[in-house]
């Protein structure tokens, strides 16, 4: 393991997760650095995208769902019930599988954060969507038409407009749920640059069902099974030498 | 095999058609009622003008000469109307909000209940308890000679437009893609504001939609305003005021009306006003509907 002397953006300590009676995770362990990509792999059903959810407690929405054990971020333990999700959502933020804009105009969405949590006003609205959209690397294209509603664009356009409208947010961690599952291979290698860019300023952990996609673009790399973690390292090193011998079929292609 | 193959042929046609000409049927009902006000209403407008008809001030059928002014009655729907829109719009889009949004299952269930019940009860009742208990009520409160004003009307219609507003609304609020409501929470917003700043706006046009029927609902109405609106056939200037609405006179004096005579044609004519008020509300209401349909996918 790397060892960092910063401390850890995310990390889970025995955690365990029910949907009723389903067992969905089982004791998963991981630490995930900030400044860093994270990719978690493995086949459907593994619990990757309910790992995922489960950081910013998105699950809340799921009834009937219970959680045992500890998600740290930033060192604070978000699964206490008297965590303050508000603000938890500020720091983590997600992007969704399937674009999935607000039916208002473009602007409105890049600054619908900033009018919730009021960390802008009056002419500062102008400066958060050129930022925003500069982030994305829309602002060129769409700097003329910002009243035109943000169903009109591409699934592409719409995708990283969502990643702007979080932005504005100002997360820390951005979550991302197999952002690119919706997108053909041009758009996909167009948005993996920009995730690749974000990591600069953004720790980010992305769900992918894309074996390459995980080893194009992550640092580090969970590898999941029947909701367990059977493997977590360095992106390098899992699909060079994995020491698990299902992490070996999966990353050769055996099964997936 | 073959038999039976031409057997079922024959049924499917049958079938087929039985279908069509029900669904012809509502249409060709529609455009023969159409035909009919037209026929025995538009008579009156060789004993009066348009103009006059619409805009005069008087309304005396059995006078000689008689005046065919339906300018108060016009009044006196468009007060009962405006008040009932008034207080079940409110009401109406925050409980169909409530039940839609935040209501837990049980709760959900016993309001949708209780909403269609309120459906079901005649108007007559409506009209009934209006009579009896809002009525004498509303005559106390501001101290007036008779609680039969139109503002009574507009309390009691009000009721009666709520379970239509209510429920077109929750359907359109209900019918908001959760993909919205899961970015906006994962943003960081509080469900009160994913209901005021996106809800709002994905079920506008639903909501629109709503409130249209609902004074569709309103403008319809006759028999609980005939008997607690006190019908006055003077133009209102407050909502305080007896009123009497166009249906509530049609229901009235047809009874007395010598088939065929200008007073009978005159409330034809009444009739004819009334349904191109209601065929443009519901249209306005139809275009909203399926605008609905058409941006949010």
């Amino acid at each position: 393991m790397t060892t960092s002397s910063t401390s850890p953006a995310i990390e889970t300590r025995d955690l365990n997760l029910y949907y009723g009676s389903f067992q969905a995770l089982i004791d998963v362990n991981m630490v995930i650095q900030p400044r860093r990509i994270t990719g978690l792999i493995g086949p459907s059903g593994c619990g990757k995208s309910t790992l995922l959810r489960s950081l910013n407690r998105m699950n809340d929405l799921i009834p009937n769902v219970r959680v045992y054990g500890e998600i740290r971020v930033f060192d604070h333990n978000v699964c206490d019930d008297k965590t303050d999700l508000v603000g938890l959502r500020k720091r983590v933020g997600m992007v969704f599988q399937r674009p999935n804009p607000f039916p208002l105009s473009i602007y409105e969405n890049v600054v619908f954060a900033a009018r919730v949590h009021k960390t802008a006003k009056g002419s500062d609205f102008d400066d958060v969507v050129e930022r925003c959209l500069s982030s994305v690397l829309l602002w060129e294209d769409l700097k003329d038409r910002l009243g035109k509603s943000a169903l009109e664009l591409s699934l592409e356009q719409q995708q990283r407009l969502c990643i702007a409208r979080l932005l504005a947010v100002m997360p820390d961690i951005l979550l991302m749920d197999e952002p690119c599952s919706a997108m053909d291979p041009a758009s996909t290698q167009g948005l993996e640059e920009l995730i690749a860019r974000l990591k600069e300023e953004y720790t980010i952990v992305i769900v992918t069902h894309n074996m390459q996609q995980a080893a194009r673009v992550s640092d580090d790399c969970g590898f999941m099974l029947l909701g367990e973690m059977v493997e977590f390292r360095l992106t390098d090193e899992m699909f060079k030498i994995p020491q698990d011998e299902r992490t070996r079929d999966y990353v050769t292609g055996r099964y997936g | 095999m073959h038999q039976r193959s031409r057997f079922d042929s024959v049924r499917e046609f049958i079938v087929e058609k039985t279908v069509l000409l029900s669904g012809l049927a509502s249409i060709v009902f529609v455009l023969l009622i159409f035909v009919f006000l037209l026929k025995e209403g538009l008579r009156t407008f060789g004993i009066v003008s348009l103009e006059d008809f619409l805009l005069g001030r008087k309304w005396y059928p059995i006078s000689s000469p008689p005046k065919f002014g339906i300018l108060p009655l016009i009044g006196g729907t468009l007060a009962v109307t405006v008040g009932a829109t008034l207080l079940s719009v409110p009401f109406g889009i925050a409980s169909a909000f409530y039940i839609a949004e935040v209501a837990g299952p049980r709760m959900k269930e016993m309001l949708k209940t209780g909403i269609e019940l309120l459906a079901a009860i005649p108007s007559v009742v409506i009209g009934f308890l209006g009579m009896v208990i809002v009525a004498p009520f509303i005559g106390d409160l501001f101290d007036l000679p008779t609680g039969q004003t139109a503002l009574s009307g507009a309390v009691m219609l009000s009721l009666m437009a709520m379970p239509t507003i209510v429920s077109i609304a929750e359907d359109a609020i209900t019918a908001i893609p959760g993909k919205y409501r899961e970015a906006a929470l994962a943003l960081g917003a509080t469900r009160w504001e994913y209901i005021c700043r996106i809800a709002v706006r994905a079920a506008a046009p639903g909501i629109v939609a709503a409130v249209m029927l609902g004074i569709g609902r309103v403008i319809g109405e006759t028999m609980a305003v005939m008997m607690i609106t006190g019908n006055s056939a003077q133009i209102p200037h407050s909502l305080l005021q007896p009123v009497r609405t166009m249906t509530a006179t049609i229901a009235a004096e047809m009874g007395e009306t010598v088939p065929g005579g200008d007073h009978y044609a005159a409330l034809f004519a009444i009739g004819l006003v009334l349904f191109v008020i209601t065929f443009f509300v519901n249209l306005v209401a139809d275009v909203f509907l399926h605008k609905d349909r058409g941006t949010v996918q």
